[in-house]
């Protein structure tokens, strides 16, 4: 009996290294890929209970002023390597010989001219709350914890827009929450809502604080007490129904947090945004999020199967659990990406799957990006994708190359070498042209290889050259540093974010480039006087079109005022994407920087209906972030 | 003055223009052997490998859009869409242009011999040059040079050739195909042929602009075309055609490319090749009888001198920037880009107006000889004139067109007078200098009947008016103003505007006149005779000064013959057409109209003569709705408002002020 029960432990704890597998650095070492199919009797109830909790002070355990913990950055060392600070990647504790030439050679930044944060939050420069005693009082009783500390506030006060972190590394606060409340169970919030109907209070719900859409900044003109709601203390999975094969969560829960407590029981989401490490259920819910492996398991909106939503008239739910329904126009897509406008997601079922027996990264090396977009296209018209697929162009894929570690042995620096005289020489692929495709490949392990198998075959027909797995999980290691990287960026003068959209296929490769070409444009027309980093990538594929995702950065040495110049490159490019077929956005949300290209996306009826439904959720606008419309 | 600021920015004469290097030069001191053969390594568009023009053509036929209109036609006809597929290798076979370097090689060696003993000199503004390098490394280039002589095009490739630029590939009408030989030289020069007319035909029209399309999106060569459409017989510009640069803009409308960069390129002539031919065109009087073969007729022509060739590249201009604010590309979204559609109103506006910018910079960087400014004089004085008064005269017309931003070639520090002999003995053909005055050249043959007579005078007249009219567009604004001083009602402003656009209005076929740049235009015209103290803008009024009498009467008689002209036209309509014209006979009708009226001494006018005028005329009273195009059958008959026409003659001739156009709005 005891043994078995180790035996259980044993296997659980294995499980749960795998879970973090791409992200989190594996204590041996070594990445381990099979595993046993665990058993599924066991009781639900015993795994209520969370393993990771977001702490209610959260910077704590994370940065106040930047991406992610504390523990982890990026640093340049007294020699002028690069390094990474910390236990919890892949990355931490390694040197990276070759990002300081990248970055130097990439942006004309140097490491003599250096752009430090201010070191610590000076409270006194917050202003002082606008404090409703009336509904604090009435707050009191009902025994939810809450607070106006400067420093709570200021954590809730701002997502990660470039804007926003450069604000607070200057240690410029604007309109901030006045309070934050640690409502801990759907019931909490109803009190809160209510509570803050009858006192005219404004809540801005916040729960993993990932946005990159404005969407948790204050209004300014925002007159009433702000009350920002942090949902992190729900987070308990409250049941696990393996007849249907769902969970019902609290929408507090964070990412990873979720999947290590459905991974124990062995199961997954299988929705894995890029932001995972930190953003919440809620969230995902809130701005229609989209996960790297959609492709075997469906974005959000495929994977809720009930929300509970609390909104200044009440709580809106549906009365059933059926897979699909047809009762009008679905409830759930009001929600759906409404950005908490109109109320506080609390409570969701969601799909779940058994864990995959077998997980296998990989690449294929393609000669130019326009070979390597037609055989994603291949790829998505065979209706083979693998659970992720994702093509970097030839920017990224030197980017890629900046981040990798020191070699340990002679023989892997000589292998290196080979392989990149094989492919650049033998092929014949331009290294200043190729691109690259990461793949991640799931489920039974015969499967996996005959998977693998169709795909390279279809990539060979594009040109595509199979390069190894290493390459393959170095590019979705890429995707959780890369946050970190920005606040490294930012100590020495560089300044850079993200933006993404979606567009038919037939138009990504014009989409991509004309992009590229608009932001380098900018900045010139701007007076940037280094060209910048303007790199895309396809990381999502569908039958009608892609997903593809921009990196953008300069160097703002000699700059007055960078944040805005920034913000004009961004502008442009947005429109250079809507006028080139793309949409306003594939996952990240409108919040309030892209509001302005609602009416003429959806149509003044779109707008029209879509603000009926405020009108009458949420008619003395409680919800007062102001996102979307 | 509002108008004050607005222009001074830009006043012409101010601007540094770019120096010219003469091209021929380096060709008298070095072997044209050498020179035909040397090594040839362009820039390309971002670095492209060039391709095969067979591999164009499979990149044409396998495209999209044309698979798609192929399946359509297939449809619509019944055919079995392999034998449309068919008929469409066979258009693009008859329409593609096969460039060969070795062709090329062969035409700079040639044209090097051909171009010195034609011409003194071949002058380019290498600034321009540098431009275009750059311009065609960054974005897929249209070449836009004027069209004033067969040998246009030639002298485009070859100096890109000279320069090391890539070689474009030019539009040309089908018509060259008929020169057996010629026609497959040019081709492998790179030219590729278009038939003048396919209206229908879908098929076509897919062929051809995927045609164009796709070397505009690999960036295969820089794309050459006339935006005149024809070579101008008047050397006035003619108003643009928009097809071609429909489907060159349509590549950025879509996102297909980044930019297009529109290059407005000027050629200008001090002597035409095809002077006289023009003005016998024009007249509808068959060539003369050639009593030598033609081989002897090209000896005369390669004994002649015909001065200098002045050639600038200007600015390239980029579509993007254009489009700026006046096209919402995502109109294009909701529709496969492969499906061709009619391009909306608001593209065809804009297109239409990107067509006349370009003209317009075309025109004003037309360099310009003095003896344009002769030619000026001279037509305003068919009698002849005392030659010390004529060098008097192009000294003070110099000034004045200087004052209004002439892109003017005046030989370095050589006296009026010198400059003036020496231009008159180039154009020994159409003036002549007897006993102090000087007269244009008639050839007085004692058989030739009066009426051979006129036609003989008005070769001349028409040759000599085709030089005036390469300065026209500088005084053309300030020269309707001062016509419409002339004949409105009083010297209000308002009165002065409403005449000034009721003008631009009747001869916007005549003239580039910018749609919708009414009030521009009048500020620049009254900026410009203001500046040169011819006119006084009061608050209300705009008044002559004295000094400004003899300006403002030479401006003015400078458009005469195209008042006349139109007048004419109006009387031929009032007078001679009962009520209805086959659109046919109208040129020749209105000819003998006008012949009648000149033997008869009732008008002195030329250039009523003229089939390019007559034209303008017509297409000026069918917009003004004083005519009306019936089309029966194939028979387009012209239907005569005799109202209308009588009013608009009435109105050119000064007898009642224009009347207030409705949006008269300063």
């Amino acid at each position: 009996m005891a043994s078995n029960c180790s035996e259980r432990q044993r296997i659980a704890q294995q499980r749960l290294k795998i879970i973090a597998g791409h992200i989190q650095k594996d204590e041996d070492g070594e990445p381990t890929r099979i595993f046993a199919n665990n058993c599924k009797g066991e009781d639900a109830d015993k795994h209520s209970s969370s393993t990771t909790t977001m702490p209610k002070r959260r910077q704590e355990i994370m940065k106040w002023n930047g991406w992610g913990y504390s523990d982890s950055r990026f640093l340049f060392n007294k020699k002028g390597q690069a390094e990474f600070t910390g236990k919890r990647y892949r990355l931490s504790g390694m040197i990276l010989p070759s990002l300081k030439d990248w970055f130097e050679g990439t942006f004309g930044a140097s490491l003599q001219h250096k752009t430090p944060a201010v070191p610590s939050l000076n409270s006194s420069s917050v202003q002082p709350p606008t404090l409703n005693e009336d509904f604090i009082q009435d707050l009191k009783t009902t025994g939810i914890q809450y607070s106006h500390e400067a420093e709570d506030r200021i954590f809730r006060a701002h997502g990660h827009c470039l804007h926003e972190i450069f604000a607070l590394r200057e240690g410029k606060f604007g309109r901030v929450p006045d309070m934050v409340a640690w409502p801990s169970c759907h019931d909490d919030v109803v009190k809160i809502v209510e509570l803050a109907s009858k006192h005219n209070v404004c809540l801005i719900p916040y729960g993993g604080g990932t946005s990159v859409s404005s969407a948790l900044e204050c209004p300014p003109e925002e007159t009433r007490s702000i009350v920002s709601l942090d949902t992190s203390q729900m987070n308990r999975i409250l049941w696990i129904d393996e007849k249907n094969l769902t969970a019902h969560v609290e929408a507090g829960i964070i990412g990873q947090a979720l999947e290590s407590a459905l991974n124990e029981s062995g199961y997954c989401t299988g929705h894995e945004p890029d932001s995972m490490e930190f953003s919440s259920l809620g969230g995902w819910v809130a701005t229609r999020a989209s996960g790297m492996k959609k492709n075997i398991y469906g974005n959000i909106e495929d994977l809720v199967i009930h929300i509970k939503m609390v909104t200044p008239r009440g709580v809106i739910e549906k009365s059933c659990q059926g897979p699909r329904m047809s009762t009008g126009p679905d409830i759930h897509h009001f929600i759906l990406g409404s950005e908490g406008t109109l109320g506080v997601i609390t409570e969701v079922t969601m799909k779940i799957r058994p864990i995959p027996e077998y997980q296998k990264y990989g690449s294929v090396v393609f000669p130019n990006f326009e070979q390597g977009v037609a055989c994603l296209r291949e790829v998505a018209k065979q209706r083979c994708a693998p659970a992720s697929i994702r093509l970097m162009d030839n920017a990224q894929f030197q980017f890629g190359h900046a981040l990798k570690p020191q070699v340990s042995s002679i023989f892997t620096s000589f292998l290196d070498g080979l392989k990149k005289f094989y492919i650049t020489k033998f092929k014949g692929f331009d290294p200043h042209r190729l691109c690259v495709a990461t793949l991640l490949f799931e489920g039974d392990r015969e499967r996996v290889l005959q998977h693998e198998k169709q795909v390279y075959d279809i990539a060979a027909k594009f040109g595509g050259l199979a390069a190894g797995e290493d390459n393959g999980q170095r590019g979705y290691m890429l995707t959780f540093v890369i946050a970190y990287l920005r606040d490294l960026g930012m100590d020495y003068y560089v300044i850079g974010e993200s933006f993404e959209t979606s567009v038919p296929w037939d138009r990504v490769l014009d989409l991509c480039r004309n992009v590229k070409e608009r932001i380098v444009r900018e900045c010139k027309e701007k007076g940037v006087q280094f060209p910048p980093l303007s790199t895309c990538r396809v990381t999502q594929t569908y039958d009608a079109g892609a997903c593809v995702y921009f990196y953008f950065a300069f160097n703002y040495r000699g700059l007055g005022d960078p944040v805005h110049v920034y913000e004009q490159v961004e502008h442009a490019a947005r429109e250079e994407i809507l006028a080139n077929g793309g949409s306003l956005s594939h996952h990240h949300g409108v919040g309030k920087l892209r509001k302005q290209w609602m009416q003429e996306s959806i149509s003044n009826v779109g707008m029209g209906m879509l603000k009926s439904v405020k009108e009458y959720v949420d008619p003395d606008n409680i919800f007062g972030n102001r996102n979307l419309l | 003055m509002a108008s004050k600021t607005l222009y001074s920015q830009r006043d012409p004469s101010l601007k540094k223009r770019d120096d010219f290097e003469d091209i021929l030069e380096e060709r008298r001191n070095s072997s044209d052997l050498r020179y035909a053969l040397r090594c040839y390594t362009p820039v390309l568009y971002k670095g492209m490998t060039p391709c095969k023009t067979t591999i164009l053509k499979t990149i044409v036929l396998q495209s999209d859009q044309l698979h798609h209109v192929i399946n359509q036609v297939a449809k619509e006809t019944g055919e079995a869409s392999d034998i449309i597929q068919e008929e469409a290798v066979n258009i693009l076979e008859e329409m593609a242009h096969r460039l060969q370097l070795s062709t090329i090689r062969f035409f700079a060696f040639t044209l090097s011999k051909a171009f010195k003993t034609l011409f003194q000199s071949v002058r380019v503004n290498e600034e321009g040059i540098q431009r275009l390098q750059q311009a065609i490394q960054e974005h897929p280039v249209v070449l836009l040079p004027s069209h004033r002589s067969y040998i246009d095009f030639l002298i485009m490739s070859y100096i890109l050739y000279t320069y090391d630029l890539a070689l474009p590939v030019i539009a040309a009408g089908m018509d060259f195909l008929g020169m057996k030989f010629i026609g497959e030289m040019l081709r492998m020069s790179g030219a590729f042929f278009i038939r003048r007319s396919f209206g229908g035909d879908k098929l076509y029209w897919a062929v051809f602009s995927e045609y164009v399309k796709t070397m505009l999106r690999n960036g295969y060569a820089p794309i050459e075309f006339f935006l005149e459409g024809t070579r101008s017989r008047t050397c006035k510009s003619l108003t643009p055609k928009l097809g071609l640069l429909n489907i060159v803009m349509e590549p950025f409308f879509k996102g297909e490319v980044f930019d297009v960069s529109l290059v407005p390129i000027s050629i200008s002539y001090e002597r035409v090749l095809e002077e006289t031919l023009y003005a016998r065109e024009l007249l509808g009087v068959p060539k003369p009888k050639e009593s030598t073969s033609g081989l002897l007729k090209a000896r005369r022509i390669l004994s002649e001198d015909y001065g200098s060739i002045h050639v600038y590249f200007g600015q390239p201009v980029s579509v993007r920037s254009l489009a700026q604010g006046r096209i919402n590309r995502s109109q294009y979204n909701l529709v496969p880009r492969y499906i061709p559609r009619k391009p909306s109103e608001e593209t065809q506006g804009f297109v239409n107006d990107t067509a006349f910018k370009l003209v317009r910079k075309q025109e004003e960087n037309m360099v310009l000889r003095p003896w344009v400014l002769i030619a000026a004089i001279l037509m305003q004085n068919l009698d002849g004139i005392d030659s010390v008064l004529l060098t008097e005269q192009t000294a003070w017309l110099r000034g004045l067109a200087q004052a209004f931003g002439a892109f003017l070639d005046w030989p370095g520090q050589e006296p009026v007078g010198k400059v003036v002999s020496s231009s008159l003995s180039l154009h020994h053909g159409l003036v002549r200098v007897a006993g102090g005055r000087v007269q244009l050249a008639q050839e007085l043959q004692e058989t030739a009947s009066p009426k051979e007579a006129l036609f003989n005078h008005a070769v001349c007249v028409l040759s000599c008016a085709s030089y005036r009219n390469q300065i026209l567009h500088v005084f053309l604004r300030p020269a309707l103003l001062a016509l419409a001083m002339d004949t409105a009602a009083t010297s209000r402003k308002d009165d002065v505007y409403s005449s000034f656009v009721y003008l631009r209005n009747v001869f916007s076929n005549e003239f580039i006149l910018c749609p919708g740049a009414m009030v521009q235009d009048f500020e620049e015209a009254c900026y410009l005779l203001m500046k040169c103290g011819a006119v006084q803008i009061l608050k209300q009024d705009i008044v002559v000064t004295e000094r400004g009498q003899p300006i403002l009467s030479f401006l003015s008689g400078m458009l005469e013959p195209f008042l006349q002209g139109y007048q004419v036209v109006c009387r031929y309509f009032s007078e001679e057409v009962s009520e209805d014209l086959a659109e046919k006979q109208y040129i020749p009708s209105v000819r003998s109209f006008a012949v009648k009226c000149i033997l008869s001494d009732s008008i002195r006018c030329y250039e009523a003569l003229s089939s390019d005028l007559q034209k303008n005329a017509l297409a000026a009273l069918l917009r003004m709705n004083a005519l009306r195009k019936v089309k029966v059958a194939d028979q387009a008959t012209l239907k005569v408002n005799k109202m209308a026409v009588k009013m608009l003659e009435d109105t050119l001739g000064g007898k009642v002020p224009a009347q207030k156009p409705v949006l008269a709005r300063l």
